[in-house]
């Protein structure tokens, strides 16, 4: 008892600053010791979370088939999933440009068609909502009309003309007789060479009629005892000929293609059954070569319409385009062009999908 | 030794001859075959001829309605203008490496987005391959309008960036064909091949590259081969986007013009004729008719490879 009260007076006798620096020690002891049990208990951890993010990959991790992102996330990967992410990393560069190349532009062409729009060089595009007028001004004009009923009348007869010649040329290059090659050669050349410039130098020399055909009776009397209506897209269509026969290069390799796969017993067969060549092809080759004819008559569309003649719909609709500006009363602009644009996708759809029903019937597959 | 002649044998062997054994294999039938394809091709063959005659004759050869089919002088004075007018050779070769560019940036970009569509099952894939399909019905003058402002927000306008970053996406002109050959190519591989390269710890990379890619070179071929014609013959969306004379067609397009710059009008013996425009045409359709003889039958092929006909 007596040494414990000895010894707290000795050093407040002796040193004053000893005695504070100690109650200093005490205060700062019991204050440190807070602070390291605080420390132990909430930053250490982090910290050791950082080192352990150091060393564990956590942004991301793969093991026992299992991702696991930021600690986090955590997805069981099947092999249905990796096969899901490989597809979409494909595909994912064509992903991006349908979404800007494609259904952006489509999709904004559409909103234009709705609008007055004009290229702008300090605004960029500067539109204006107008509902329908475009439309309602392609309808009125008096230069796209024709045009438009023009391009109708001429699908309507080369398109069934394409298809029956194609049929023809590859029913008869898959008999059987020599040099199979060089027929296909000729008969692809076309594709290989029509292009825009050259087509139109043909057609404005006359190298596109058939040579005999101009002076014949019968193209007189369809000319003068049509109505005009019918007789101009004809007259055009035989002037034209050979370029419109031309678009079969693809179709004839379609049609031959799909011959190539019909089975020969089939048509033993038949022949032992009594039927005729004749028979055969209208019962055998051509229900064989049917569901193919849908293919071609889009691939014949689409490549008819995307030839672009000088003073054509889409020859118009770009110069709408690019001469079109506020102040002219001839040429109206981005929002014009995109109507026409979308009028003559609609149409060609249109006569797509009335052909494809109405050579292939349905399909059953 | 007169052997005796059997006239009924004589009669039935000329019949056998000609109506063969089931009329198909005889002579009418396929003589008459031969006749119709003859003429059928002459038929499709004459603007060519007619192209490439015609660009040989003398001003007064076309005048002359005797004479037709071999002009009387080869006149290659007509093909000398039309390479001054054309600017060639240095024009080819331009035209050639533009082309070169894009059609390889088409094909291999295609390449991938077909091996995409063809080896993975993903959720919406059916939906995303219609949708390819069917871009190619789109034309690209619907998009045209709005894709000239998104050139012009990237300031690629009038460069030859316009062509390729559509071709690099698998976007381009008729990239669904190309896309569906190496679809159906791919498919035709098969895939236990690609099954034991993953068991043998390949990753997916390595496998397209080590065994799709070499497998699928023909059809890399028939793929290149047709973007490549099908760019130098694209002459709208060229002009429209990367400029007026970039390729051989759209100098052609501009062929009066430029004649009539070189060789002014009031010149002596410098008009310009039907002759010389056919001179030019016969020049930008050249180096595809080489080519297409070269690989002739890559091209003729490759409606097989497209495998629309179904297997």
């Amino acid at each position: 008892m007596k040494k414990k009260q000895a010894t707290p007076k000795t050093p407040r006798r002796d040193f004053f600053l000893r005695q504070w620096l100690l109650k200093f020690k005490g205060f700062l002891a019991k204050y440190w010791e807070i602070f390291t049990q605080w420390w132990y208990r909430k930053i250490s951890p982090f910290f050791s979370k950082i080192k352990y993010a150091l060393t564990h990959n956590v942004v991301f991790r793969f093991e026992h088939q299992k991702i696991t992102i930021f600690s986090f996330i955590k997805i069981r990967t099947t092999r249905r999933r990796i096969y899901a992410f490989y597809g979409f990393l494909f595909i994912l560069i064509w992903l991006v440009g349908l979404a800007v190349f494609t259904l952006y532009p489509m999709f904004y062409s559409l909103y234009l068609s709705f609008n007055r729009a004009y290229y702008n060089l300090q605004q960029g595009v500067v539109t204006t909502w107008i509902g329908f007028q475009n439309f309602i001004n392609i309808a009125r004009s008096s230069i796209l009309l024709p045009l438009f009923s023009d391009y109708l009348g001429r699908m309507v007869i080369s398109v069934p003309l394409i298809i029956v010649f194609s049929i023809i040329i590859a029913v008869l290059v898959n008999n059987p007789i020599k040099m199979k090659g060089i027929w296909r050669t000729i008969f692809f050349l076309p594709v290989i060479i029509s292009t825009g410039p050259v087509l139109n130098e043909l057609m404005a020399q006359e190298a596109t009629s058939l040579p005999s055909l101009q002076s014949s009776a019968v193209f007189n009397y369809l000319t003068n005892s049509l109505s005009p209506l019918i007789a101009d897209p004809l007259t055009n269509i035989l002037n034209s000929m050979l370029m419109i026969l031309w678009y079969a290069g693809i179709p004839i390799l379609v049609f031959l293609a799909g011959l190539q796969k019909v089975d020969p017993a089939l048509y033993e067969a038949a022949s032992i059954d009594g039927a005729s060549a004749w028979d055969r092809f209208w019962k055998i080759t051509l229900p064989s070569i049917k569901p193919l004819i849908g293919v071609n008559v889009v691939y014949v569309v689409v490549s008819m319409s995307l030839y672009v003649q000088g003073g054509g719909i889409l020859d118009l609709a770009r110069t709408h385009m690019l001469v079109g500006a506020p102040d002219s009363s001839i040429w109206y602009g981005y929002g014009y062009a995109a109507a026409i644009a979308w009028v003559y996708f609609l149409l060609m759809v249109i006569v797509m999908a009335v052909f494809a029903r109405v050579f292939g019937g349905r399909r059953e597959r | 030794m007169k052997r005796k002649i059997d006239v009924g044998e004589l009669k039935s062997r000329l019949k056998r001859f000609l109506f063969g054994m089931k009329f198909m294999d005889g002579f009418i039938f396929k003589f008459v075959i031969y006749i119709l394809l003859i003429s059928f091709s002459y038929i499709y063959l004459y603007p060519i001829l007619y192209m490439l005659v015609n660009s040989f004759k003398t001003v007064d050869d076309l005048i002359n309605p005797g004479v037709r089919w071999v002009p009387t002088v080869f006149e290659w004075e007509n093909y000398s203008r039309a390479f001054e007018v054309l600017e060639f050779p240095q024009s080819i070769f331009d035209t050639t490496w533009y082309v070169l560019k894009v059609s390889i940036a088409a094909t291999v970009s295609s390449s991938i987005i077909g091996y995409g569509f063809a080896r993975f099952k993903f959720p919406g894939k059916k939906i995303l391959f219609a949708i390819m399909l069917a871009t190619f019905i789109l034309p690209s003058q619907v998009t045209m309008v709005a894709n000239m402002i998104i050139y012009q927000r990237l300031d690629i306008m009038s460069s030859e960036w316009t062509m390729l970053l559509p071709a690099i996406t698998g976007q381009g002109i008729n990239a669904a064909i190309f896309i569906l050959i190496f679809y159906q190519f791919y498919k035709t591989i098969p895939t236990v091949l690609m099954e034991s390269a993953e068991v043998d710890g390949a990753s997916q990379f390595r496998i397209f590259r080590t065994i799709a890619l070499p497998l699928a070179l023909p059809s890399f071929l028939i793929v290149f081969l047709f973007s490549f014609v099908w760019y130098w013959n694209e002459t709208f969306i060229t002009a429209l986007y990367v400029g007026g004379a970039v390729t051989l067609p759209l100098k052609l397009q501009a062929f009066r013009a430029s004649y009539e710059l070189l060789f002014p009008p009031g010149t002596a013996g410098a008009e310009l004729n039907e002759a010389i425009m056919l001179a030019g045409n016969m020049v930008t359709i050249l180096p595809l008719l080489v080519l297409y003889f070269v690989a002739q039958r890559y091209f003729t092929e490759s409606i097989d490879r497209t495998g629309i006909t179904g297997e």
